[in-house]
């Protein structure tokens, strides 16, 4: 047999059972990529003799005398095919990781097709953009701007890594090839609680291509925690690499490396496990309550109460609730249910590790947290930190899902034991039971207002589900009961928090970071309150929102560094508001039963997390004349590089194109905590923009200094030096500093203090059918208080994502459980994030008109912040449509109909 | 995905005839259902792509559909002007969740054999009172409606060895008029319930076939057209449970399978 690929004939044969996709990648095409492995996500798009088809289902040899096209030979004679360019000039990715296998499926639509994209897309899963600038790039609708010396701030600028995104050619983790590489894949328990007497390893070590086995007795007895946090302490330290105790359906039991991923497979698959059975507890509250199972009873650190599977309690109160409640005209008290859901971030968690020729450990991962991870390599392993390399390329997506250590540590065991490079990929599979998840809450709310609309008493209490690991529990914990409360001013405050232990999935870092849950909560209880008030939600936050000059008080007067650096939430109600009220053209689809309502929400975010945030920056002037920056966080998506590019160049007066950059890489950058709580732009880019001031001052110093003429005769231009009517190009410039000695480069470093706050304000106007519980989205409007807004484009496409990921996250996503703790949906088949066909008319974005004081070039995060409050202005909406709160963030069809009809029994005679 | 634990790939033609079947083989049709999971107990399949069964056939008796036609195939038939009942195939086509990238690939047969509830081709060869013949591994033949061959959530009447080879829907249910209800929990995803009712032109007979919000497909047959109440009650009486996964709860699955079967009832009662 032979295989026609790009042009190129390949002689090599497939395996009997192996999928086109792992063969072409094999055949070193790695712009075939991987999102489910399961004709799901499109990711592995291919054309088969010109038709589209997904290649993780295709039996490879059924492609014998077939021409294959990849993403990598659609361009031609270096010409990029029009549908590429297109994705260039509308920036249609994010991470990047599905462009691929969107550009091979939209490459090949038929005019016709086309004009149905939510049919001819629905193959096709991108979590990062909404679809938006998806659905330009196939309009051929032209949304980045010019690159111009000086004029970078403000500029829709494109993201440098695009031409290699549209062509396939960019390096995700996995996309490379390492000779002599094991394979290691993971036996995960079955059982929810379980202690292992004994693991017989033979069979598995028998079969053919199997290294090696490890379990919990090869193991180094130091607990740490998966979570990656500057201050470990922050994080208890309950998790061991392989545990003699399995407390989830799902955790590491052992891991076999071999030869191939086969017989790694298959060595797993041998492995003799003799658990003793343990009671499990899946419920927080169950979990609280004396004589419940208890998961880290002894040899856990850093564990508040271990006795009562408590990790974390939170306790506060400012003034009297009592006392405010006795004075409210109007109370609300409720319960509200954020439930379990995912990142989803298309490429799943991976490593390639391997010891180099000075025998220094090299892991290339796919991770938010380069450095940290680092350290805590070296802390498992005792291993002197000089030692250790830790990098990414490109990350595909995050999240906050890559904020942790779930496949770094083991593979980097392995290569450490056989001195072999190894590579782990997590399956999608893996990464619904293996990997983490956005922390389950139960919040009960009792809100007091008086008739006038100001609120007298607000208490809270929240019960969190950290799962059976507490890495991010606490944290998130203190992130849910943090801005959701402080954006509302009141005299009586009292919050009560618990972070509990259960049998389930540890809860992790997401988008959103332990707030969705609260606010969910908060803003539905404060709509309650208004409508129970007949006020205008708008009026209502109005009169009790915080305003400059207010202290932003959660539970607790103590002063802390978060200050108004700049306040837009006023002018973000107003856009939403006057937005809302203009309305739009958009009625409710044909047919019966349509109810329609409208509905908002805000929110408020710490600008920069409240937990150790650096960065360091290192800035020079290269001989080829252009700009170099080095910075340890990294670029999954987030659009952090292309922000990074604007600020040096508008600092120096530059274009983006004389700035490179090289990122989260240990051996190349200076420490950074890592992308993660919005602190890319704020915190390395403050990083950045102080190192590009000192090296504008270089400059111009070594300029006066060399040509002998006052600092005021010498200018900063886009390409070069200029002193009195003498242009220096930049090489020419760079060879004067290296002749005089002077190094044309400069480090600095930023630290997240003080933070400022960012603001949001979404409104839906939305259909509701009271038959079938369909939501129809008629309009959707976000008001979002960025600062000064450093890339519009780049910023709306990250609002655009953040509105989808927060609809997907009500409306169709739910990690569903049967009682033994099991998940019965790990799969995007049945576990839905929002496709094309679901997402909603494109979303009106309003920047309020800001200056931040402590943000770059005054500028405030915003890619994690936008999703708040959409889970909340949607089910006010629904509200107001049908009447009807809804206590869940899980706003499926069938529950809205159940509650739809639950209510008509409850009013006999009312037609429906 | 990669299937490890295959070992040989059986690609039988037209000549060879019989295969022995043995334990771990799977038949490997579209393959798009067995490569999209793990399948650790298979170590062969047997490759149905070479036998080169004719995908699609058109008689007076009405069509012949080969096990192995894909998707994308009868989504393209051209039906005669006739066939009343013709838009039921476009609109089972268009109740895949999957794309029209996978109607490249996947086979009428390879749904029908996977026996989900929300099979959409199930619920076109039900509806349309398809009769499936099946191939016995000593090369005999037997039939079985597709009403009957489907008999679980993944089970169905197969024995190991069996295949199934065609499905042939009689012209007379073709020449029917047709009424079709679907709803999924995401738009244009995974069926929750998807409901067909056809009512004979010369007989009267109207029959609904309920599937997607039930285990197995369920047709049931009114000698002519039935009152609201009846309907009701036939539904209440054949249908005790309604099936319950993340697609769609059961209270709501019953919601939506009396509302459309009311629906396409008022509809074809209306002699458009």
């Amino acid at each position: 047999m032979s295989y026609l690929i790009n042009g190129k004939t390949f002689s090599e044969e497939p395996r009997p059972g192996q999928c086109l996709r792992t063969f072409l990648r094999e055949m070193g095409w790695f712009g075939v990529k991987k999102g489910c492995d399961a004709g799901d996500c499109g990711a592995c798009t291919v054309w088969l003799d010109g038709t589209p088809v997904h290649s993780c289902l295709i039996p490879a040899f059924r492609a014998d005398g077939k021409k294959v096209t990849t993403i990598e030979g659609l361009a031609h004679d270096g010409e990029l095919h029009p549908m590429q360019k297109a994705f260039m000039d509308a920036a249609g990715f994010q991470c990047g990781f599905c462009t691929a296998g969107m550009i091979m499926t939209a490459a090949s639509l038929s005019e016709e097709a086309r004009k149905d994209l939510p049919r001819a897309l629905k193959g096709n899963l991108c979590r990062c953009t909404g679809y938006h600038a998806i659905e330009d790039a196939i309009g051929g609708v032209k949304s980045i701007g010019d690159d111009q010396p000086g004029k970078s701030l403000g500029a829709d600028l494109l993201a440098p890594a695009a031409e290699g995104i549209v062509t396939g050619k960019v390096r995700y983790t996995l996309d490379v090839a390492i000779e002599g590489m094991l394979h290691l894949k993971l036996l995960r328990s079955p059982h929810a609680h379980a202690r292992i007497r004994s693991i017989g390893r033979d069979a598995a070590l028998a079969v053919p291509g199997v290294a090696a086995v490890y379990t919990f007795e090869d193991v180094p007895k130091h607990l740490y925690t998966s979570a990656t946090h500057d201050d470990y302490h922050v994080d208890p330290s309950d998790t061991l690499l392989l545990d003699d105790v399995v407390r989830f359906v799902g955790q590491r039991v052992a891991a076999v490396v071999a030869d191939t991923e086969g017989a790694a497979e298959e060595g797993c698959r041998r492995l003799e496990v003799d658990y003793e059975i343990l009671p499990a507890v899946f419920d927080p509250e169950e979990a609280m309550r004396p004589g419940a199972p208890l998961l880290h009873e002894k040899a856990a650190e850093r564990i508040l109460n271990p006795a009562r599977n408590i990790l974390l309690e939170i306790h506060g109160q400012v003034g009297d609730v009592e006392k405010g409640f006795a004075a409210a005209d109007v109370i609300h008290e409720g319960s509200y249910e954020a439930h379990r859901v995912q990142h989803a971030h298309l490429e799943t968690h991976c490593s390639i590790t391997w010891l180099d020729e000075n025998h220094r450990l090299n892991v290339r991962t796919s991770s938010q947290t380069p450095h940290i991870t680092k350290q805590k390599l070296c802390f498992i392993f005792d291993l002197l930190p000089a030692t250790v390399r830790v990098f990414c390329e490109r990350v595909g997506g995050g999240f906050g899902g890559k904020q942790e250590v779930l496949t770094e540590d083991i593979c980097a065991f392995a290569t450490l034991k056989t001195g072999r490079p190894v590579k782990l990929e997590f399956t999608r599979e893996e990464e619904f039971i293996g990997a983490t998840t956005r922390h389950p809450m139960n919040v009960h709310l009792k809100i007091g207002a008086r008739s006038d609309g100001t609120l007298s008493a607000f208490q809270m209490r929240v019960v969190s589900n950290t799962g059976a690991y507490g890495n991010h529990g606490g944290e998130t914990l203190y992130a849910s009961c943090g801005e959701a409360v402080a954006v509302y001013n009141c005299p009586n405050k009292k919050i009560d928090g618990y972070t509990v232990y259960t049998n389930m999935v540890p809860g992790g870092a997401i988008r959103g970071y332990g707030m969705t849950q609260t606010i969910f909560a908060v803003e539905s209880a404060m709509d309650e309150l208004a409508r129970s008030l007949k006020m205008d939600p708008f009026a209502f936050r109005r009169i009790n929102v915080v305003k400059p000059g207010d202290q932003m008080i959660a539970d607790s007067t103590r002063t802390t560094d978060t200050e108004f650096g700049s306040y837009g939430l006023d002018q973000c109600l107003d856009l939403v508001e006057t937005a809302l009220k203009r309305g739009n053209d958009v009625k409710p689809p044909e047919g019966d039963g349509w109810l329609t309502g409208q509905g908002m929400a805000i929110s408020m975010h710490g600008a920069v997390p409240p937990t150790e945030h650096r960065s360091e920056a290192q800035l020079g002037l290269r001989a080829d004349g252009k700009y170099h920056l080095a910075i340890g966080t990294a670029e999954f998506g987030n659009g952090t590089t292309t922000v990074h590019r604007q600020i040096v160049s508008a600092v120096l007066g530059s274009t983006v194109s004389r700035v490179q950059v090289v990122q989260s890489d240990t051996d190349a950058t200076g420490y950074d905590t890592g992308a993660f709580a919005s602190a890319g732009t704020v915190v390395a880019g403050n990083a950045v923009r102080l190192a590009a001031e000192a090296l504008r001052e270089r400059l111009l110093d070594f300029a006066s200094k060399n040509y002998r003429v006052s600092r005021d005769a010498c200018r900063l231009e886009h390409d070069g030096i200029t002193y009195n009517e003498t242009k220096v190009p930049f090489p020419d410039f760079f060879k004067a500093a290296e002749k005089a000695g002077r190094q044309l480069e400069v480090v600095r470093k930023a630290y997240g203090t003080p933070r400022s706050v960012t603001f949001q304000v979404q409104g839906f106007r939305i259909a509701v059918n009271r038959v079938t519980g369909e939501i129809a989205i008629l309009q959707s409007v976000h008001g979002a208080d960025g600062g000064v807004i450093i890339n519009p484009m780049q910023c709306r496409a990250q609002v655009e994502g953040a509105v989808a990921q927060g609809l997907g996250w009500s409306l169709s996503e739910k990690m569903v459980y049967d009682p033994s703790g099991r998940m019965i949906n790990p799969s995007f088949r049945n576990y839905r994030i929002p496709a094309y066909a679901d997402n909603p008319r494109r979303t009106e974005i309003y920047f309020a008109d800001t200056h931040d004081a402590f943000g770059p070039l005054g500028a405030k995060s915003m890619s994690e912040a936008p999703i708040y409050p959409i889970a909340p202005a949607l089910a006010n909406a629904l509200t107001n449509a049908t009447g009807i709160r809804f206590h869940s963030s899980s706003l499926t069809p069938d529950r809205i109909y159940r509650e739809i009809f639950a209510s008509t029994q409850r009013k006999p005679g009312r037609d429906a | 995905m990669d299937l490890n634990t295959i070992q040989e790939i059986a690609r039988p033609d037209t000549s060879s005839g019989g295969i022995d079947w043995r334990e771990g083989d799977a038949w490997l049709a579209g393959g798009t259902w067995l490569f999209s999971e793990p399948q650790p107990h298979l170590r062969r399949l047997i490759d149905l792509q070479g036998l080169g069964w004719k995908s699609l056939a058109i008689s007076a008796g009405g069509l012949e559909i080969g096990a192995t036609c894909r998707i994308a195939e009868l989504f393209a038939l051209k039906a005669p002007a006739d066939w009343t009942a013709a838009p039921v195939i476009d609109q089972c086509c268009r109740s895949f969740l999957s794309s029209f990238k996978i109607w490249n690939t996947a086979t009428v047969g390879g749904n029908i054999c996977m026996s989900l509830p929300a099979g959409p081709m199930i619920s076109l060869t039900v509806a349309l009172e398809g009769i499936g013949t099946i191939q016995q591994p000593g090369g005999g033949e037997r039939k079985a409606a597709i009403e009957e061959f489907v008999t679980g959530n993944h089970r169905n009447v197969l024995r190991p060895g069996e295949m199934l080879r065609r499905i042939e829907l009689p012209a007379a249910a073709l020449r029917k008029r047709s009424a079709f209800r679907r709803v999924s929990l995401t738009h244009l995803g995974r069926s929750t319930a998807l409901l067909v009712g056809t009512l004979g032109s010369e007989d009267g007979v109207f029959m609904l076939t309920v599937s997607a919000s039930t285990e197995r497909p369920l047709r049931i047959k009114f000698d002519k057209i039935p009152d609201q109440k009846s309907l009701r009650s036939r539904l209440e009486k054949e249908i005790p449970a309604f099936f319950d996964d993340v697609h769609g709860a059961p209270d709501y699955r019953k919601h939506m399978t009396f509302h459309f079967a009311e629906e396409i009832r008022c509809e074809l009662v209306g002699g458009k």
